[in-house]
């Protein structure tokens, strides 16, 4: 046999060799977004640059950074993600994870990844699913849908404010939205550390987006990792929009509206939006 | 080929070999010649002729421990629904310092048997504003039915660490959830609207595990002959571990005492 010719280290490297290759293949993740496929081996180089700082190597969120900022960097292993258009406990889309890159989160210390190409980001998107054995498990459920917007009226705020009583929004939120219910002070998030709940007051300070429809999607999926629940079993999407609509009254801050109904949003939950980025996002920390 | 090359390759390719085959089990199961059944002190029985008991005990050791008492003036609707004072349940006691809630269950000598869940739900309900039962078991995989029947709003937030994290609302008058875990873990279920609320939910590959009533027994039934590792979970006072072999139709009875810190 020719193998048996070789000398013994060549032999022993083909024999290792066909044994190694034997072993299950490691899945360089891709992802794709739009028209847009990121590849993970080029998110990689990216991730080194710019992102292992804060979300460390192994992206486990213990960058070196870590110890000095609050709110904590994520901790991607986990496979909990905040910002998602899935059912809560579900993986997010691709696209999701390209829009938290992109929109940063307001009021910590992600910034807004704008700066970045297209492909850049998608390549960073395919270089953060490889640090959960859960992308490789599960494949991301179908992303919710966001209804059109019916018209913001006297009733709906109304019917909105029940709502806001009925479903206990203000055990956390408190009785005007501010963030200072009777149970604001023991919000913790999955990580143990403390997690306020959102102050309506601003209206501009939505770490997932702040148009109507992002909260209209809030409210579906919950925001997993946070004491945030998802309401997808208890509001229909009628009632959810009135609470949305009364939610808007609780902002102090008039000068920023949000755009009215029927006007179509750039960053909608449909891919083909990708092209276009709200520029007023930009900037923004 | 040389003697020492040939050895070399036979340990190269045997390392791969042995690196990548499942665990075997270690235990031969013999065919009993008689059809006995063994029975526990308590008299639970092994159903199946050849398969053994392992039942028990758990204690806390010390004087009995002072519980607190549980505010719920947060919620108008909860503290309505109680007469007088609720007290907390992190550590239940009988007599003899009998303790409830504890799981018992096998962690290791199972090998790589698989075992079906069951088809009827595990149930965990709010009710009183407290998780009921406070400590469930089920099985991975099996159904868990989430119910509200308060006349209050509450979200059910389980934070595994080994599986699907999902926080979920439930009006009053709402319909059952449905959830299921994938992987074996216990894990703590909290209510964010109600702080003083805490459940725990065991996940076990197996069906070889039981809660602890305020009598402090359990009785893992139908477990084939072998060598055990049987833990006792606790959720303040920790984890007790135990080995137990069994041999077939035995009945083994463990005791496990807890000691909180500070007696000895």
């Amino acid at each position: 046999m020719k193998l048996l010719r070789l000398r013994i280290v060549p032999r022993l490297v083909l024999v290792l060799g066909v044994l190694l290759s034997l072993r299950q293949p490691a899945h360089a993740q891709e992802s794709h977004i739009g028209g847009l496929t990121g590849d993970a081996r080029r998110g990689k180089q990216l991730y080194r640059r710019y992102c292992v700082g804060c979300h460390g190597p192994l992206g486990d969120g213990r960058g070196e950074n870590a110890p000095w900022i609050d709110p904590k960097p994520r901790n991607f292993v986990a496979g909990t993600f905040k910002c998602r258009s899935t059912p809560s406990g579900d993986l997010p889309s691709d696209e999701d994870l390209f829009k938290s890159v992109t929109r940063g989160f307001i009021n910590s210390n992600m910034p807004s990844w704008l700066t970045l190409t297209y492909q850049q980001r998608a390549d960073l998107v395919a270089y953060v699913k490889n640090f959960s054995p859960r992308f490789l498990e599960e494949k991301p459920p179908a992303s919710v849908q966001v209804p059109s917007e019916p018209a913001s009226n006297q009733q709906s705020i109304q019917r909105g404010n029940e709502l806001y009583q009925k479903m206990n929004c203000w055990s956390c939120h408190g009785k005007e939205g501010r963030g200072d219910g009777p149970s604001a002070q023991t919000l913790v998030d999955n990580r143990g550390y403390p997690v306020p709940p959102y102050d309506f007051g601003t209206g501009t300070r939505f770490k997932c987006g702040d148009s109507n429809q992002d909260l209209y999607r809030i409210l579906m999926t919950g925001l997993d990792g946070t004491p945030m629940p998802s309401f997808a079993n208890s509001l229909t999407s009628a009632q959810t929009w009135d609470l949305v609509h009364y939610l808007r009254t609780l902002q102090l801050n008039l000068k920023h509206k949000p755009p009215k109904a029927g006007e179509e949003r750039r960053d909608s939950s449909e891919s083909k939006a990708v092209g276009e980025e709200p520029e007023r996002r930009a900037n923004r920390f | 080929m040389g003697t020492k090359s040939k050895y070399l390759h036979i340990i190269v390719v045997a390392a791969f070999g042995l690196s990548a085959a499942p665990d075997s089990s270690r235990r031969n199961i013999t065919a009993t010649k008689n059809s006995s059944v063994a029975k526990s002190a308590s008299g639970a029985q092994a159903d199946r002729p050849g398969e053994g008991v392992v039942s028990g005990t758990v204690r806390v050791a010390g004087p009995p421990v002072a519980t607190a008492r549980v505010d719920m003036a947060a919620d108008p609707a909860c503290f309505k629904m109680h007469s007088g004072p609720v007290m907390s349940e992190e550590v239940v006691t009988g007599a003899n310092g009998a303790l409830k809630n504890v799981i018992v269950y096998i962690s290791d000598g199972l090998g790589n048997r698989s075992f079906d869940a069951p088809k009827e739900a595990a149930v965990f309900e709010q009710k009183g504003c407290a998780y009921s039962p406070r400590v469930l078991g089920m099985q991975s995989r099996q159904t868990l039915q989430l119910i509200n029947n308060d006349p209050t709003s509450h979200n059910i937030h389980a934070l595994p660490h080994n599986n699907r994290e999902w926080n979920i609302f439930q009006p009053p008058g709402s319909s059952p959830t449905e959830e299921t875990f994938a992987r074996e873990e216990i894990i703590p279920v909290k209510c964010n609207v109600h702080p003083w609320m805490a459940g725990y939910i065991g996940v076990f590959k197996h069906p070889y595990f039981a809660i602890t009533g305020k009598d402090g027994t359990f009785d893992l039934k139908n477990v084939p002959p072998g060598d055990y590792t049987i833990e006792a979970w606790h959720e303040k006072y920790g984890v007790l571990t135990q080995r137990v072999t069994l041999e077939t139709d035995q009945t083994k009875t463990l005791e496990f005492v807890f000691k909180p810190q500070g007696v000895r």
